[in-house]
């Protein structure tokens, strides 16, 4: 017999297997799901949930596909969450603080809670990244917000209504844009694709026969 | 977290790591498999030659052909609806370009599209961005350093697929590559760049050249987001939770639109488009022959089922990719992938008693292959409920390169494996392949169109860009350079065109007297749309 735990789905007792994710747990009590699922893998952040353990007080956050359950876990999922998305013209936005000014500025009114880095299903440092938006300081702001998944956890326990996944992806295409540094020999082969320098050889491969194509693949040499 | 059998077996693995790292030092890796060798390994392990495994079409554009049994039983299968029950005048949605699917090819043929001066549309059973795309790990192909060129690439990209890829298409992919990696960087996606610039670029299974370009381990979710983004930026209509069950055809028997479903209330809803573009992704949620699946929940071939009982016909169907590294162990993560770049930045595959027992970096077929040779010798280390998985000697990255590559060029690794109590710095991790990718697809053109005229194609539900076997790193770069390609010719199609007319399912009409002539009798309704995952209570 598997090891059995109680949980609560939206308030009511279900009896799982101790060893299935909550979303797994889901379906074994018998969900077909549409919303709340996606990768499955912790890279869509379709899955953020919300749970409490009996006798526990804090509320903790979580995906869905990444966590498991645990006995007496009360859990309410958060498939939708209804944050501002500002649109922009990414040819025409600066990367200086004034776009974040004019696109975000609830970002200054943030109280230092600390309350989305605590929700955070990816364990990234949120606060800190909103206070690098807040400086202009772009590039650390992307770094820092790297793997977030977009999820909306964040978001949805900070008191100054703050989109931060919103932040985090302005402040990481203003740095892939406009603050990385540009990638000359990318620009040169573009020219040399562009002025056609690459197609007589091109065209020269593809008129070989399979057999002369086998014999150079099979002899061809590798880059250390 | 591993069990007392598993931490034996590391031992054996740690026992010998400093010997293999020497010899990696030294610039020996295990030998790679000469060509007869990987012809071998291939029939007599990989699933795609278990004949019983496949089953031939008795109807439809691909007559005579085999596929996997369970694609069979979805091509020759009940549409959702009854043609004579649907009113095609009721118009919900009247655009110029109609996209199905929002995954990275779809996003990209809507940015392209509107850029052209279409009025484009995305519909998505899901979310906006749910999709294979998010999901890509190790990164994207391109030939862009001063050692490398295009016609190198195409010759990877031939031999990859063992030369039956299509050349025209191959010619599109390899020539758009660097093109699209900057029009990519222009957007603003964050690739990993020396101080100078310079892209940090690795291996793949089956690269010459060090090509593949990547954002962290997170290349596609990167990628997916920012086009995501700029969509919404561009103001682009997407209709979600709404999936495409039928396409629409006009008078000439172009495709004109598509019958949509409301996914969480059943609502049907006519789209007419001057132009269709399916983007609808994978098939892993197939788990055909029972493998588990890398893919994202809604890879279920709902393209290659629209498109062939409208009339287009398909291209190897019958080759998958197992990818040789799917999460064995522990069962919550049981098939997710494992990023060929553990491999690229030195990890080795080693069996249970500690033996690097083939080159880590062969192309996919072959390395899972090998996998599942080493695990049927008995070389495989017992996983759970029967299964087997090897080692992928992780901790081998941070001795080669120094302490932290791992948290910093593979993060998302690190953590998904943290969570269950695994640190992939310090022990090794088990692995067996995992059903990760449709190499056959719809059959289209240069011009991005299928056999239908007017119905475009884009992503994996293409099939002849890889032949019978894509490279690692070529997937996200062909969504990119497809997506846009039929972005750009769907919306220049669009506009040379009046809004059509004389709507009509005929074509599905015939599909189900076809089936009738057949003497198929099946309880089968398709596109599968979702995989059915809850248990019957």
């Amino acid at each position: 017999m598997e090891n059995m735990v109680n949980i609560y789905l939206y308030g009511k007792k279900y009896e799982v297997p101790s060893n299935l994710t909550i979303m797994s747990a889901m379906e074994y009590a018998g969900y077909q799901l549409v919303r709340g699922v996606g990768c499955r893998c912790g890279f869509c952040g379709a899955c953020a949930t919300i749970y409490r353990i009996k006798g526990d007080r804090e509320l903790k956050t979580c995906l869905a596909c990444q966590t498991k359950v645990e006995d007496n876990m009360y859990i309410a999922t958060l498939p939708f969450f209804p944050l501002v998305k500002q649109p922009y013209d990414i040819e025409k936005v600066k990367p200086t603080e004034q776009i974040m000014m004019q696109l975000y500025p609830e970002i200054y009114a943030c109280i230092g809670c600390n309350a989305c880095t605590k929700a955070c299903t990816q364990g990234l440092n949120v606060m800190q990244y909103i206070a690098y938006a807040q400086r202009g300081e772009y590039e650390k702001c992307a770094d820092e917000s790297f793997d977030c998944v977009m999820c909306g956890v964040c978001s949805s326990r900070c008191p100054a209504e703050i989109t931060h996944g919103q932040v985090g992806l302005l402040s990481r295409r203003l740095t892939g844009k406009y603050l990385s540094p540009e990638t000359q020999h990318l620009l040169e082969r573009v020219a040399e694709i562009e002025n056609g320098d690459c197609e007589a050889a091109l065209q020269d491969i593809m008129k070989k026969t399979a057999e002369e194509l086998k014999e150079m693949y099979n002899n061809r040499d590798f880059e250390k | 977290m591993y069990s007392k059998e598993m931490l034996e077996s590391i031992k054996k693995v740690e026992a010998t790591r400093e010997e293999r790292i020497k010899a990696v030092l030294a610039g020996n890796h295990p030998r790679r498999m000469t060509a007869e060798e990987k012809e071998q390994v291939l029939l007599e392990n990989h699933p795609d030659h278990i004949k019983e495994q496949f089953k031939e079409l008795t109807i439809g554009p691909n007559k005579g052909e085999k596929v996997p049994l369970e694609l069979a039983d979805l091509l020759q299968a009940n549409p959702r609806i009854k043609p004579s029950e649907i009113d095609l005048s009721k118009i919900d949605y009247d655009v110029d370009v109609l996209i199905i699917g929002g995954g990275g090819a779809g996003s990209a043929a809507a940015i392209m599209a509107n850029e052209n001066g279409a009025d484009v549309m995305i519909v998505t059973k899901l979310r906006h961005g749910d999709a294979n795309t998010m999901m890509a790990e190790g990164g994207i192909q391109a030939a862009d350093k001063p050692n490398d060129s295009p016609a190198q690439h195409y010759l990877d990209v031939m031999g990859g697929g063992h030369f039956k890829n299509v050349p025209e298409l191959v010619y599109k992919l390899v020539n758009d590559a660097p093109i699209c990696i900057k029009w990519l960087n222009d957007l603003g996606v964050m690739f990993d760049k020396e101080p100078d610039g310079t892209m940090v670029t690795t291996h793949g299974g089956g690269t010459s050249r060090k090509r593949m370009h990547a954002c962290k381990d997170y290349s596609g979710a990167e990628i997916m987001r920012v086009l995501r983004d700029e969509v919404q930026n561009r103001k682009i209509p997407v209709v979600d939770f709404t999936s495409a069950i039928e396409i629409i055809k006009d008078k000439d028997g172009k495709a004109a639109g598509a019958v949509l479903m409301n996914m969480e209330t059943n609502e049907i809803l006519i789209a007419r488009a001057k132009t269709v573009v399916i983007a609808t992704g994978g098939a892993g949620r197939m788990h055909y022959q029972g493998f588990p699946t890398s893919n994202h929940y809604g890879a279920t071939a709902d393209g290659l089922v629209l498109a062939y009982r409208a009339g287009a016909p398909l291209l190897y169907a019958h080759t998958l990719q197992y990818h040789p590294t799917g999460a064995a162990y522990p069962s919550q993560i049981f098939g997710a992938l494992v990023t060929e770049k553990v491999r690229s930045i030195g990890a080795q595959l080693v069996n249970c008693d500690g033996e690097p027992f083939m080159y880590s970096l062969e192309t996919r077929d072959v390395c899972a292959s090998g996998v599942i040779r080493e695990c049927r010798k008995g070389k495989g280390v017992d996983t759970f409920d029967g299964g087997k998985g090897v080692w992928l000697d992780s901790p081998m990255i941070d001795i080669l390169h120094g302490e932290g590559t791992i948290e910093k060029r593979i993060p998302a690794m690190m953590r998904m494996y943290l969570k269950y109590g695994i640190d992939m710095r310090k022990q090794p991790i088990l692995i067996y392949p995992t059903l990760h990718y449709q190499n056959g697809g719809i059959k289209i053109g240069e011009n991005g169109m299928s056999d239908v005229p007017n119905l475009f194609v884009a992503g994996e539900a293409v099939g002849g860009i890889h032949g019978e076997n894509r490279l690692m790193g070529n997937s996200l770069l062909d969504i990119i350079v497809f997506g846009r390609n039929a972005g750009v010719n769907a919306a220049k199609e669009a506009k040379s065109m009046n809004a059509p007319e004389g709507l009509t399912l005929g074509h599905v009409d015939s599909f189900i007297k076809e089936m009738a002539d057949a003497g198929i009798v099946t309880d089968k309704v398709s596109p599968k749309l979702l995989p059915n995952y809850a248990r019957k209570v």
